[in-house]
């Protein structure tokens, strides 16, 4: 599974990556966080607001931080498909 | 109710002398304090949850389908003013709205009044000058951001935008986005914004505090015909001076809006405050160099330079009319 943060770096989406890659080590998921700094790479997703949440190229969602609990929840949600 | 509570802790509890000037300010600082944060917390607790029922890309669908008789102007500056802002969205929004098919002025509109008019100004705003200053305060964000907008709109800017953004509009991408339903509940809901309200407060709290002490320590420490003197109603280079002043001044609404209050009772006129206000929290350099990425200078510098005529025309109307 791969599961892209994307933003420019403000607080929000500092927090949303450290949370993901905390849920994806509780579940032991084998997955790959990385983070999308670059503008034009983030307009691609069609997105309006940031931080975003993409797994395996597809929009999650956008412009808020779920609690780490959620997240887990959503990753398992993914990787059983 | 708040201000006998602080009251009871300060002169029952801990015994403090109730005619010092200090303990007055001490009392008055702590009153101010807990009576905005309270406030704060309620103000982004109703926008967040608003916000929960009224995305921005049900917004942006808003805008672009219905047919709005001219009124998009006022309703694009009307949404950007209920949505809770956050600077580093402004891009990936400016773009998505743009790239959607919004008019450059309509979005401009939207992104003027997203920071003019936030949870956090609003908020401060009841809480110090009380809820007529603050309906004035709002409406006249929400003008503004309208007339800039139509303004820019009527200039034709589309070919001052960075080339990057020219390739993306020309582009089209397929959408690609399926979220995943969002079932929560009433209940879930509130918990949710009440969540983002903490951590909102948690974010500026500490400006709050800095900014009530300034405001304290003027109100106790400079002599009231201090600011008079260089800001008063006849002088007519006042109101773009705090203009000029405010737009690199960039503190969050939660320092400055303590400070300005002070300055009123000092007797700066509420007009020539409101402008400064406005060009503190409204054009800022870090929005600027957020701007900087989708658009040339030339389309930046115009942008600030109508928005912070607006304000003006605005400042001296309200020091006319009141």
């Amino acid at each position: 599974m791969k599961i892209k943060i994307l933003g420019t770096g403000c607080q929000k989406c500092v927090t949303l990556e450290y949370q993901t890659q905390t849920a994806v080590n509780q579940l032991q998921l084998d997955a790959t966080v990385e983070k999308v700094t670059d503008m034009n790479e983030i307009m691609k997703y069609d997105i309006l607001s940031t931080p975003a949440l993409v797994i395996d190229e597809q929009v999650i969602f956008t412009g808020k931080v779920p609690k780490t609990e959620e997240i887990k929840e959503i990753l398992t949600q993914y990787s059983t498909k | 109710m708040i201000q006998e509570l602080v009251h009871i802790i300060l002169y029952n509890w801990l015994g403090m002398d109730a005619t010092s000037k200090l303990v007055m300010a001490v009392d008055f600082f702590f009153y101010d304090t807990i009576k905005i944060l309270i406030l704060l917390y309620l103000v982004s607790m109703v926008m967040n949850f608003v916000n929960t029922y009224l995305p921005i890309e049900k917004i942006r669908s808003f805008l672009l389908n219905k047919n709005l008789f001219g009124f998009q102007y006022l309703l694009a500056s009307f949404f950007g003013a209920v949505t809770p802002f956050c600077s580093c969205s402004s891009v990936p929004l400016f773009i998505g709205f743009v790239k959607g098919g919004i008019p450059l002025g309509v979005t401009f509109s939207f992104l003027i009044t997203s920071p003019l008019v936030n949870e956090v100004a609003v908020a401060m705003f009841i809480g110090i000058f009380g809820f007529k200053v603050t309906a004035i305060y709002v409406a006249s964000g929400i003008l503004v951001g309208m007339f800039a907008g139509f303004v820019l709109g009527k200039l034709n800017q589309e070919k001052y935008l960075s080339d990057w953004v020219k390739d993306i509009l020309n582009k089209s991408i397929s959408n690609q986005r399926t979220y995943i339903a969002e079932t929560n509940s009433i209940f879930q809901k509130i918990s949710i914004a009440s969540r983002e309200s903490l951590q909102i407060i948690k974010g500026i709290f500490i400006y709050i505090l800095i900014g009530i002490a300034i405001g304290a320590a003027i109100h106790g420490y400079i002599p009231n015909d201090f600011f008079v003197q260089y800001i008063s109603r006849d002088n007519l280079f006042a109101i773009p001076m705090a203009v000029i002043v405010g737009i690199p001044l960039y503190s969050n609404a939660a320092g400055i809006i303590p400070i300005i209050q002070v300055l009123v009772t000092k007797g700066i006129p509420l007009g020539t405050a409101l402008a400064f206000m406005m060009a503190v929290v409204g054009l800022s350099l870090p929005e600027a160099m957020l701007l900087k990425k989708v658009m040339q200078i030339r389309l930046l510098v115009t942008f600030f330079s109508v928005v912070g005529i607006c304000i003006m025309i605005l400042g001296y109307f309200f020091n006319m009319i009141l």
